[in-house]
């Protein structure tokens, strides 16, 4: 299975080469990816610098342009397909259908992979989108145990790439406005979720309450230890029980179903977190990149230490595990 | 509003978990009742609860069919097992009716039948729309997290094509594969007892602070506020608006549709039909903020709209 990792700066893209990366994914600073966040992404001249670099060493770099065309503004979207295309990007990963007809229709060699904000999480829905835009890979949305995607694999033809680490989506991802309910700024339109812009700490008597927009996400206790309130992750009432109703913070790791994943007909493994610094980037690609390469009986030394920085430095199998749901 | 621009009614699916004969009633009444002319119905949210209004599908159509509405049948929001792909399948084949495309896998299936797409697939733009009417969609209602902006280009874009605004209820904002309802009381999805069904308009979550937030609908989460564009439709429909969708609610939708269907006529103003409204849906706040480019959950009165929509 290839590794695929994630860059949100030149220095986190060089990283994941020399880590082991058999490619690198990344975006442009704008809108026109998921991870649209202050500081981070790439200019047209660093991507062409990276893709540079990354061909050098045999690596492949796929450019994401995974956020929705806003009406009235696609020129940006379309624009970044195009430098995307002539700087050498190996594949673009998309999710818009305006967006994967533009670039099917102009440029029929390009590969084209669909994003898992485009939430193709069924085998209709795939051959779907290999029909109409000639799709060579999906990844697959976060809502599929192991044997959901034994059972896609077999009957697609199409390759599978699924996240093994990072951040965790507990919605369907593209389909989730529940931030920009809160914040009116969307995740699909803006590429922003829980955005920095929106979010305020404020000290209430012994408590930190954390916020975003108008609404608390979580409160902590002293000596409580606090996280950033990305809205699925926090803490709400229901009934009057308070609890985690969606998902603790927790992050995603299924380095104990590399082999499952394999046998499942996987092509790749994907590593969230273009928001990390390089150091992180570098420690996660070469521990993930010697656990491949490992019996399974030496994988859990070799991945112990990444759980620690992990988010919540707590991890899950997710929907990868049936009981999750 | 201008004569020759009067949008048609069109009435969505419940999304909620309705027992049999509640269901049932509910869509007796709209066909005996309520002024709208087209009507989505089925299980759109959760495989598990089709058993619940299946049985009552076949009558509930005649009735509907018999008051002159036009039946469309919902696919699902989520497809991942294979009987769920299965029953999308078989549904998209065999209906004699129009089926509204929920999910990626419907899209796949429908071409070549009469079809619509739902709020639920991800239309943000002109060049996805075309796409998909190419491909022999009639009927687009827009995600309710559209600005005007984006839907006034889209109309201008595709000038005679049917778009529909999902314009009245709680909007859906997100779906799962784990189901959060369950798991508040302390089961799981695969073994849920139905307990949705508890909450035949969601179950609300607040804040630590208390704040009214969210509704819990199963695996499908909603805003806590009704959305409710009666008061802005009038650019919309001057630009071409074809329908408007109102989303069921456990309240009196025969009374929201005819005072929807008053504003629409221009016998009611829309400051007017607010408070029917209101009275209609006691207790839930309204919202805007999504067709005036802020918070979903934010409310934007009329005084105002021109800045906002325009600014």
């Amino acid at each position: 299975m290839e590794l695929i990792c994630p860059a949100g700066t030149p220095a986190a893209f060089r990283e994941a080469v020399e880590a082991g990366a058999d490619a690198v994914y990344c975006g442009f600073r704008d809108e026109t990816n998921a991870r649209n966040f202050p500081g981070l992404n790439f200019s047209r001249e660093e991507l062409r610098q990276s893709i540079g670099l990354a061909r050098a060493k045999g690596v492949e770099t796929f450019v994401a342009l995974n956020t929705f065309m806003r009406a009235g503004d696609e020129a940006l979207w379309y624009s970044a397909a195009d430098d995307a295309v002539a700087i050498g990007a190996d594949a673009l990963i998309l999710a818009d259908f305006g967006l994967m007809a533009y670039v099917a229709e102009k440029y029929p060699a390009q590969r084209l992979h669909v994003s898992v904000q485009a939430s193709a999480s069924n085998a209709d829905a795939i051959r779907f989108l290999v029909e109409v835009f000639g799709a060579k890979r999906v990844v697959l949305p976060r809502v599929l145990t192991v044997q959901d995607i034994a059972r896609l694999t077999r009957q697609i033809d199409c390759e599978v790439e699924v996240f093994a680490f990072g951040g965790l989506c507990v919605m369907a991802e593209g389909r989730c406005s529940l931030s920009s309910y809160a914040t009116g700024k969307s995740p699909n339109m803006n590429g922003v979720c829980s955005p920095a812009s929106h979010v305020r700490y404020r000290q209430d008597g012994e408590a930190l309450v954390s916020e975003l927009g108008a609404y608390t996400i979580n409160r902590f206790g002293p000596g409580e230890a606090s996280g950033y309130p990305t809205l699925c992750k926090g803490r709400f009432e229901i009934g009057e029980v308070e609890g985690y109703a969606f998902e603790d913070p927790v992050s995603l790791d299924v380095i104990d179903q590399i082999d499952a994943l394999r046998a499942a007909g996987v092509s790749a493994l994907k590593i969230e977190g273009r928001q990390r610094g390089k150091a992180y980037v570098a420690e996660v690609v070469s521990s993930l990149r010697k656990a491949l390469a490992a019996a399974p009986a030496e994988r859990a030394a070799l991945v112990a230490r990444l759980r620690t920085m992990s988010e919540g430095q707590r991890t899950t199998a997710g929907a990868y595990d049936k009981r999750w749901r | 509003m201008t004569e020759t621009s009067k949008p048609a009614l069109s009435l969505g699916p419940v999304y909620f978990l309705w027992d049999g004969p509640k269901w049932r009633d509910f869509y007796f009444r709209i066909a005996d009742e309520a002024p709208v002319e087209h009507v989505t119905l089925g299980e759109t949210v959760c495989s598990k609860r089709q058993h619940f209004s299946e049985p009552h599908i076949a009558e509930v159509v005649e009735r509907l069919e018999a008051a002159g509405k036009r039946v469309t049948l919902s696919t699902l929001a989520m497809v991942t097992l294979e009987r769920e792909s299965r029953h999308v399948r078989d549904l998209i084949r065999d209906s004699a009716h129009p089926v509204e495309a929920n999910d990626l896998s419907a899209l796949g299936l429908v071409k070549g039948k009469p079809h619509s797409i739902g709020p639920l697939v991800n239309v943000y733009n002109a060049a996805t729309a075309r796409m998909l009417a190419a491909r022999g969609a009639d009927n687009i209602c827009l995600p309710p997290e559209l600005p005007a902006g984006s839907i006034l280009q889209m109309l201008a874009a595709m000038p005679g094509f049917s778009f529909e605004l999902f314009a009245f209820g709680r909007m859906p904002l997100a779906i799962s594969a784990r189901c959060a309802h369950a798991r508040s009381k302390g089961l799981t999805k695969d073994n849920c007892q139905f307990i949705c069904g508890e909450d035949p308009d969601g179950l609300p979550l607040r804040t630590l602070d208390r704040q009214s937030f969210l509704v819990l609908n199963g695996v499908q989460t909603m805003s806590n506020t009704c959305a409710v564009l009666v008061d802005d439709l009038a650019p919309l429909v001057e630009a071409g608006l074809s329908r408007v969708r109102l989303s069921p609610q456990d309240c009196d939708m025969v009374r929201v549709a005819a005072l929807y269907r008053a504003v629409l006529d221009g016998e009611m103003d829309g400051r007017e039909a607010l408070a029917g409204l209101a009275e209609a849906y006691p207790g839930v706040p309204f919202s805007n903020g999504f067709l005036h480019q802020k918070e979903g959950a934010a409310w934007v009165s009329r005084g105002r709209n021109a800045a906002v929509a325009h600014g």
